[in-house]
């Protein structure tokens, strides 16, 4: 009974938490002359109020959701992985090699090939600061923040030089995909194939994690490292098959990012979505089910804060409006010990890991 | 001043934690000049009445007179102010101050410079009268435990306490150095102060107390004059029932050395030495008893064995391979099984289930897994039967760990370890915290283990336990054996000389 109410009462205070960022939101739009209640209500339906809306929400879902992925599998094992931002590039820049090499085969073939690059890819990017974090206890915050840098300024130089197209005026971009690089479409829509690599994706975490001697390993070493020292489980290993399977992960939004919103590899694909895969892990308490719902939710952010564009509010301000409904909804996560996601069935949820993650002060060793 | 008045009457505490009344309508009065000792099992609410007392738990029910004063006590501060003085069993100093500085700490403290000439003299004159020596201008880490229980005492002197509470006071300190403080106590007693001696070991309680009360259970049994009693009567009132029959381990011929230490050397995790040269040899069919105050290097010994400690130097042997730079793993593989001092930390993971944490180190293979899954129903099947053989009690085994009381952690430790069936088992202070049965049932599963022809190791700083069960005892010192003893040409004098590191 004391469990119901609790968790009745703490998703009030979400509920309480989201309102207060509204309001304030409301009075932003205010202060700048926009009716708040047209914002708000053109940032909602501009998420979710038709099927377009609904399309364009699910389409900037997939990235940040694959990224979303890459973090809270992590974050099972207390690691931070800040670097899904790099891991994203360095997928794209591996399907587009494959792209640009095997442009003349069919889509049955390039496609599989560019999946496959881009998680290559992901994953030794992942891999770089793996390494050293399994076996000297580098700190990973730090060597996968850096790498992200590395990435970006990767993709620059490959596309201002030797994969510059000749036929761009001089424009950094990369040749455009031959169309059998790119995912086929459901039905007559805008949707395609992507939206289900991440739905596959956390269905099979999901069982590998639970029925899998690794997946043991892993909620072993994330419940309690110490615990799975003595009991003989190698933190050391786990830390780099973790890390590769989050780089693969990210590696896999890159390549749907270059194929389906570019058909091309240039700078600026991404607008930060490795960093937001970090906000959405860590309010979905690293359950991966969460993470997909959170970064639904995320997504519609983004596409809404478009139609508020649309009515003239400048493109800083719908930032504010944006950072303010999170910020609340932080605020009330914290406040409440609860995650955005409470209507995940208890046994999938990540089952207060993120607080266990930060008031336990043992990391891995 | 009523002299008839006690100097504390605790009357009807009760205090509720989630799951558990820890105190339920309990009853406690201390007179000057009295050492009264607060007897019960573990989890019979000792310390919780005494955190109610020194102002660190609020009561859910129940008043509090000091010196005839019922008015709340809202602080630890307001109680020290009162005159309560409380020594926790995990001392509350700060390691890098000295022992002047930890005494006058959030006291006195000073405008802008603490002087310390005559706050030294102050601990000086107070050690002296009750016969506690430190030297006040150390700091503090630089002390054995017994000594910075001194400065424990000491600070709550200075503070001008009258009712000075100690919690399992004996538990860090060699039986001289219990002698030692039992003297203080009694000095501080003639004085007109009042003590409260929290313990749940019998004989010190006959040795230093004049009144006993009883709890079990979160409630009063009895309180009784020493001269009234026997060690008997406390025992059938403290876990309502008659001792359980203690566990001896018979005769038995040991068999090959299946551990053997040559020279062993460790570092701390401070980079200190830890260990300086053991050598250690563990039999098969045998329990080797491991004695010594802590903190001298027993846990670093098992850790180097079980290698989550690298060596310095030596080596070690186990059945005669050297197996000191081997991964865990190996030495798991090997029959090496190990039942962490921190069971909580390093034994089970609390947020996973029993039955997960039944299966933790035999998940690798069938029946409980295949070559890539696990097998759900052959886990299953493997936790059903440890819980059962094992006598794993009110155990859901979905349910987490943390559910579990102290002794049904110790069991799933245990049940994990021996089921491996490994060739030597460590354990380290393997019945600290349990109440009497489990740590009855515990010892017995260790002497089971040993007449299986198993070699066993077991740390303990209960040297009473240690001569019970073993079959050799070896004292530790300062990361060193000082010898090792047949358990039945045992003199604890003798042993506990050499925890104290001087030479019988």
């Amino acid at each position: 009974m004391t469990s119901v109410r609790r968790s009745l009462q703490s998703f009030a205070i979400q509920l309480l938490a989201v309102a207060v960022g509204l309001v304030l939101s409301g009075l932003v739009l205010a202060a700048i002359g926009v009716s708040p209640y047209d914002g708000i209500s053109s940032l909602l339906r501009g998420a979710f109020g038709s099927e377009f809306a609904l399309t364009q929400t699910a389409l900037k879902a997939i990235p940040l959701a694959l990224t979303g992925l890459a973090v809270a599998v992590c974050l099972r094992m207390r690691l931070w992985n800040i670097g899904a931002e790099g891991q994203f590039h360095s997928g794209a820049i591996g399907a587009t090699w494959a792209a640009l090499t095997f442009s003349t085969h069919s889509a049955f073939v390039l496609l599989p090939l560019m999946v496959g690059a881009a998680m290559v890819a992901g994953a030794v990017w992942a891999l770089i600061a793996a390494i050293p974090r399994a076996l000297w206890g580098v700190n990973e915050i730090i060597t996968t923040l850096l790498l992200n840098y590395v990435a970006i300024l990767l993709v620059a130089y490959l596309v201002t030089g030797p994969w510059r197209s000749s036929e761009s005026f001089n424009f950094p971009v990369t040749d455009i995909f031959s169309s059998a690089a790119l995912l086929p479409r459901l039905g007559g829509s805008l949707l395609h194939v992507g939206v289900f690599f991440p739905l596959v994706a956390a269905a099979v975490l999901l069982v590998l994690l639970h029925r899998s001697k690794w997946g043991f390993e892993v909620r072993m070493i994330g419940a309690s490292p110490e615990a799975a020292r003595v009991a003989g489980i190698s933190t050391a290993r786990n830390i780099i098959v973790i890390m590769l399977v989050a780089g693969a992960l990210a590696g896999v939004a890159g390549m749907v990012e270059v194929s389906m919103s570019f058909g091309r590899l240039r700078q600026g694909i991404s607008p930060g979505y490795g960093y937001m895969a970090i906000l959405i892990a860590a309010l979905a308490g690293a359950s991966l089910l969460g993470t997909l719902a959170v970064a639904f939710l995320f997504a519609g952010f983004v596409v809404g804060g478009f139609a508020l564009q649309a009515l003239g509010v400048p493109q800083s301000f719908v930032l504010l409006v944006q950072g303010l409904i999170l910020f609340c909804a932080l605020a009330g996560s914290t406040l409440t010990g609860a995650r955005l996601t409470p209507w995940i069935p208890g046994r999938f949820r990540g089952r207060r890991r993120l607080e266990t993650l930060q008031k336990e002060e043992p990391s891995i060793p | 001043m009523n002299a008839e008045q006690p100097l504390v009457a605790l009357r009807g505490i009760v205090k509720e934690f989630p799951g558990v009344r820890a105190n339920d309508g309990v009853d406690f009065e201390l007179e000057a000049g009295e050492i009264h000792a607060l007897l019960g099992e573990n989890g019979a609410g000792k310390t919780t009445l005494m955190n109610v007392l020194s102002g660190l738990l609020r009561p859910d029910a129940g008043t509090i007179e000091i010196l005839g004063d019922d008015s709340p006590v809202r602080s630890p501060r307001a109680a020290i102010d009162r005159g309560i003085g409380m020594v926790h069993q995990h001392f509350r100093l700060v390691d890098r101050f000295t022992v002047a500085e930890n005494v006058t700490l959030g006291w006195h403290t000073p405008k802008a410079i603490l002087r310390p000439g005559p706050l030294e003299r102050e601990i000086a004159r107070l050690s002296e009268t009750y016969g506690m020596p430190v030297q006040a201008d150390r700091p503090v880490w630089h002390l054995s435990v017994g000594e910075q229980q001194r400065v424990e005492i000491l600070k709550n002197l200075y503070r001008g306490a009258r009712v000075l509470i100690l919690d399992e006071p004996t538990a860090v300190l060699t039986p001289q150095e219990s002698l030692g403080l039992f003297e203080s106590l009694r000095r501080m007693a003639e004085e007109g102060r009042g003590v409260v001696f929290i313990s749940h070991k019998l004989d010190e309680v006959m040795a230093v107390a004049d009144r006993i009360t009883v709890l079990r259970r979160g409630r009063n049994v009895a309180t009784v004059a020493k001269a009234k009693t026997t060690q008997g009567e406390l025992a059938r009132m403290m876990i309502g029932q008659d001792l359980p029959q203690a566990a001896a381990p018979g005769e038995r011929e040991a068999g090959a050395p299946v551990l053997r230490l040559e020279a062993v050397e460790a570092a701390d995790d401070r980079g200190l030495p830890a260990l300086g040269g053991i050598e250690l040899e563990v039999r098969a069919g045998e329990i080797l008893g491991l004695a010594g105050v802590a903190g001298n290097g027993q846990l670093a010994l098992a850790e180097v064995v079980v290698g989550l400690r690298s060596l310095s130097g030596g080596r070690v042997l186990f059945e005669g391979q050297d197996v000191s730079r081997w991964s865990i793993p190996r030495r798991i593989a090997a029959g090496i099984g190990y039942c962490p001092e921190n069971r909580l930390r390093q034994g089970v993971a609390p947020a996973l289930s029993i039955a997960e944490n039944l299966i933790a180190k035999s998940y690798r293979s069938a029946p409980v897994a295949g070559r890539f899954f696990l097998n759900r129903r052959g886990a299953r099947r493997a936790a059903e039967e440890l819980a059962k053989r094992f006598d794993i009690r009110g155990a859901d085994l979905d349910a987490p760990v943390a559910s579990l009381s102290g002794g049904n952690v110790q069991k799933v430790v245990l049940a994990r370890e021996i089921s491996a069936d490994p060739r030597l088992l460590i354990a380290a202070q393997p019945t600290r915290g349990l109440d009497v049965g489990a740590a009855e049932a515990t010892r017995r599963l260790l002497i089971e283990q040993r007449n299986a022809g198993r070699a066993v190791l077991v740390i303990s700083e209960d040297l009473d336990e240690l001569v019970r069960i073993s079959d050799r005892v070896a004292v530790m010192y300062e990361g060193r054996i000082m010898g090792t003893f047949s358990a039945h040409e045992v003199d604890e004098e003798e042993i506990g000389l050499l925890m104290a590191g001087r030479a019988a």
